[in-house]
């Protein structure tokens, strides 16, 4: 299944793009997607760590991911 | 009635906006939070900030802290407006309101917000430097 990942503040610039079209496997999770992702961008692993959002909301690790779904990297946050 | 104003602007933010609604004969105060950008971090000084965001989603968010505060603590209004783009030294990046018939509520859930703000809200900034950039929070 396909799915839309987006991309903000830092890790906009580790991985160089601000949205890509991402194959993923039915079933995953989003621990699986975390995975593939490190995998897939080792420069993730510079920040201490990320949070997933699934049609702009936060999602837990256990939330299974749906073909379509738009998914976003989350840095930690520093607005204020 | 709306109770809540939430608001991402690429412009800059009014204060007045923020006060007036909020502001009620039934009031017996309004508690104002503005923020402003220093002009150094850890005694480096700073050029200006660069602030984004993930604005459907920061809206949500925003949205779901004001429902929150009306829900936990005796307030009658409620704005929070957060900027975006670059910001100069001394310009306002948020500006959180609140109105109450006593002035304790509106005190906690004024800081209820910008603490939960700085939590949740999937904004970011980038600090410019005269020999650099950094996002911030964002290294171990």
């Amino acid at each position: 299944m396909k799915i839309q990942l987006l991309f903000f503040g830092i890790t906009t610039d580790l991985v160089g793009k601000n949205s890509i079209s991402f194959e993923l496997n039915t079933k995953a999770t989003v621990e699986n997607l975390k995975d593939l992702l490190i995998e897939q961008f080792p420069n993730l692993k510079n920040i201490h760590q990320f949070a997933i959002a699934v049609n702009e909301e936060y999602a837990d690790d256990d939330l299974l991911i749906n073909n379509g779904d738009v998914v976003a990297i989350i840095p930690p946050v520093s607005g204020g | 009635m709306n109770y809540t104003s939430i608001k991402i602007s690429s412009t800059k933010l009014n204060l007045h906006d923020c006060y007036s609604f909020v502001e009620d004969a039934s009031c017996g105060g309004i508690a104002l939070f503005v923020g402003t950008v220093r002009n150094a971090t850890k005694n480096k000084e700073v050029k200006l900030l660069d602030f984004s965001g993930y604005e459907p989603m920061a809206l949500k968010e925003m949205q779901k802290i004001a429902d929150k505060a009306l829900e936990k603590f005796s307030i009658y209004k409620i704005a929070i407006h957060h900027a975006t783009g670059e910001l100069q030294i001394g310009d306002v990046p948020v500006i959180i309101a609140v109105s109450s018939a006593h002035r304790k509520a509106a005190f906690e859930a004024c800081k209820f917000a910008i603490n939960t703000l700085k939590d949740t809200v999937p904004i970011w900034k980038k600090e410019h430097f005269e020999d650099g950039e950094v996002w911030v929070n964002s290294h171990p």
